[in-house]
């Protein structure tokens, strides 16, 4: 039985101006929000908690928990920050998302404010994709002079400004205490909790911070239900332990078809593939992320896990962002992972020390494996300084850095040590390619 | 050096509408970079005066800030800045080769602008477009699934000065007019270009097949079964999909990128 695929934050996509108010509206945009308008606010908090929809940037919260930890009737005002800062490698659905169809976003970001009595909305777009934040601009001047937006919002009486907002280029903004410290105008590093931004967030008020995939989900639960939701996805009788509601798997890299695929949660990477087409002609899979370059690799020994939060964990990874980075057997290991460790050391804010130095002492490590000159022993030092990294660091990015190096050692020892026993990479980097073969079947 | 009284009285009305966008001033600070890029192609010592000025902070808060994030520029920038994602899975996917291509073309490393002014070229970290990698980006807009022939071919119509369009994306702005549009400032461009490209469109058409097939069996079931050994045997179960409204049917006239629906196909004739 094939996997099916469930377009919903997707459905507009291919629609001719999908990002004009007017064609929103034809797929009933802004229905959710009358819906929302026509009930109390906390009514809208309780049918996002009963939707069990769960934070689609990575760390899989319930989104509904988190609205409702907002104290209410505080003399402070409230916000909402969107974290609209996609960055993380292998992550490609809220960029294409906010192209096609902002007003998605924009509706789920009125709701979500209505729902916790936010003053501001804020929407925090990585500064590298100007034209998505073209669309995000003109999509919230639509909602203002549709009325969606501002002051007495249709009739109800909730006044919201919406404030978009473009980044500049740092990685660890994607983390939400550092996003935060950065739309107060400071360096984006990350801050001490708690207090949680709930309590003390934006200005020191109480403030939501949302993924955009998971702000644009609400929409449709408040249109369709809870139990809509909650009918798609994994079940388990604990609910902590099941994932609910339909979500954008990015698949990417060496496969005959990559692109966004909206279906429910829990569906395999196997079916995915199959879907798809499968890995790109003449080649088979080697390692795979489930969700960007901070949640370890897995192989094909893992095709069949369920991309669920509890399922790819008890995988031994992270469901993260469901970026489905496949890589097949021209890639070589050491080079992606290095790559990767490049990366965290250059995104490394430099706030903490295991981070900061940590990073920068596994890339020596990694160059040195890489050109051959690696012993044992720095395979040794590898998994100490990320034991040394791993929970405690300051935030996540040093978490996350030492995840493809623990897992590629458990997965490719033999390949580490096949660099220094040949004096060198055993692999041409020129097979690897787009451009290698035209048997792909790639470049449509 | 200070700016001109004319530059300084135009960069103050943007920089006050800014300013107003926000509870509080300091959060202006990253917006009035941009615009202050926008003013002479990087965040140049006068601009960060100006910043700090208008926002009642210190010139050594405003450079602390400037100097945390890379899109802002400690020296002019080129008219146009090229970047090259060699994050892991562009580099693997082909971004390492373009990267070295252009490097060697140009006679330019990261960071470096040629001569003429017109190309700063740079590596880039993950830009969200890995279902088109190997990706570039010019002045901050897409080009995706490039090759080093590709590239070389971008860069001389750069600096030739012949006509450039992004994948996805508007047309091509000069750096200087991007960072103001970075600053919050609409030019009006948002209307141009596709909704999406082939691969984000992926899904969308691969359920539309899935639907299509469903309802061409549930068709032969309820007729004739003359037609049965034609419809996938593993076809979905349209029942499992979204009602109708949330998952519309596409056409090939809607949708540009579905070039190759199935012969048959009632969606696809369209």
């Amino acid at each position: 039985m094939t996997a099916t695929l469930t377009p919903v934050l997707s459905r507009t996509w291919g629609e001719d101006r999908s990002w004009t108010r007017e064609v929103y509206e034809r797929f009933d945009g802004y229905q959710g929000l009358r819906a929302a308008l026509a009930k109390a606010p906390d009514e809208v908090t309780q049918i996002v908690k009963n939707s069990e929809l769960r934070g689609r940037g990575g760390a899989g919260f319930p989104t509904g928990n988190k609205w409702g930890f907002i104290p209410q009737g505080g003399d402070k005002p409230v916000y909402l920050v969107v974290n609209a800062d996609e960055s993380e490698p292998g992550t490609c659905k809220d960029i294409p998302l906010m192209m096609a169809s902002p007003h998605e976003l924009v509706e789920g970001a009125i709701i979500a404010s209505y729902a916790i009595r936010a003053t501001h909305a804020f929407i925090y777009v990585r500064g590298e994709v100007v034209h998505v934040l073209r669309r995000v601009q003109a999509a919230v001047q639509e909602a203002y002079d549709a009325g969606y937006a501002g002051t007495d919002i249709l009739g109800s009486g909730y006044d919201l400004e919406i404030i978009v907002h473009a980044g500049a280029g740092a990685y660890i903004c994607g983390e939400e205490t550092a996003l935060l410290d950065s739309l107060e105008g400071r360096r984006g590093q990350p801050r001490l909790r708690p207090p949680f931004p709930a309590i003390a967030g934006l200005y020191a008020s109480p403030t939501v911070i949302n993924n955009v995939e998971s702000i644009a989900s609400v929409p449709s639960i408040l249109r369709h239900g809870a139990k809509w939701f909650t009918d798609q996805g994994t079940d388990n009788d604990d609910p902590r332990k099941r994932s609910k509601g339909m979500t954008l798997y990015s698949l990417s890299g060496h496969v005959m078809r990559p692109g966004q695929y909206e279906g429910p949660m829990g569906l395999t990477l196997r079916e995915l593939l199959d879907l798809s087409g499968g890995v790109r002609e003449g080649h088979e899979l080697k390692f795979w992320t489930p969700g960007g370059s901070s949640t370890p690799i897995l192989t094909d020994e893992h095709l069949d896990v369920p991309l669920s939060y509890e399922g790819i964990a008890a995988a031994g990874s992270m469901l993260g962002t469901k970026a489905l980075q496949v890589f097949d057997e021209t890639t070589c290991v050491v080079r992606a992972v290095l790559r990767w460790t490049e990366f965290y050391a250059h995104e490394s804010c430099g706030k903490c020390t295991p981070c900061r130095e940590g990073t920068f002492w596994l890339v020596q490590i990694l160059r040195r494996l890489e050109l051959g000159d690696g012993t044992d022993e720095d395979l040794e030092k590898l998994l100490d300084i990320s034991d040394n990294i791993l929970g405690r660091a300051f935030c996540a990015l040093g978490d996350g850095a030492t995840s493809p190096i623990t897992s590629s050692l458990q997965y490719f020892r033999d390949e580490y040590v096949a660099h220094f026993e040949h004096g060198g990479c055993p692999f041409d980097p020129a097979r690897a390619t787009l451009f290698a073969t035209s048997q792909g079947a790639r470049g449509r | 050096m200070t700016y001109d009284i004319e530059v300084r009285d135009r960069l103050e009305v943007d920089a006050k509408e800014i300013i107003a966008r926000y509870p509080r001033r300091r959060s202006a600070l990253l917006p009035l970079l941009h615009l202050m890029q926008s003013e002479e192609g990087y965040v140049s010592p006068n601009g960060i005066e100006l910043a700090a000025e208008l926002l009642d902070i210190t010139t050594a808060e405003v450079a602390a800030v400037a100097t945390f994030y890379t899109m802002y520029k400690r020296r002019p920038n080129g008219e146009y800045s090229v970047g090259v994602c060699t994050n892991t899975l562009c580099a693997v996917m082909g971004g390492d080769q373009i990267f070295s291509t252009l490097k060697e073309h140009l006679g330019i490393g990261h960071d470096e602008t040629t001569d003429d002014g017109r190309v700063t070229l740079e590596h880039l970290e993950c830009n969200a477009a890995c279902d088109y990698a190997p990706v570039m980006m010019v002045n901050w807009e897409f080009f995706d699934n490039q090759t080093p022939e590709s590239a070389v071919g971008l860069v001389d119509d750069l600096r030739a000065g012949r006509e450039v369009r992004p994948t996805r994306g508007a047309g091509l702005c000069s750096f200087k007019q991007v960072s103001r549009v970075l600053a919050g400032f609409h030019d009006g461009r948002a209307d141009e270009g596709p909704a999406a490209g082939p691969a984000t469109l992926a899904g969308l058409e691969i359920h539309r097949e899935q639907s299509s097939a469903g309802r061409r069996r549930r068709t032969t079931e309820d007729s004739s079964d003359t037609d049965r050994a034609a419809a996938p045997s593993d076809g979905p179960d349209p029942r499992q999909g979204q009602s109708a409204h949330d998952a519309p049917a596409q056409t090939a006239e809607s949708d540009p990128a579905n070039t190759a629906a199935p012969t048959g196909d009632e969606d696809g004739t369209a």
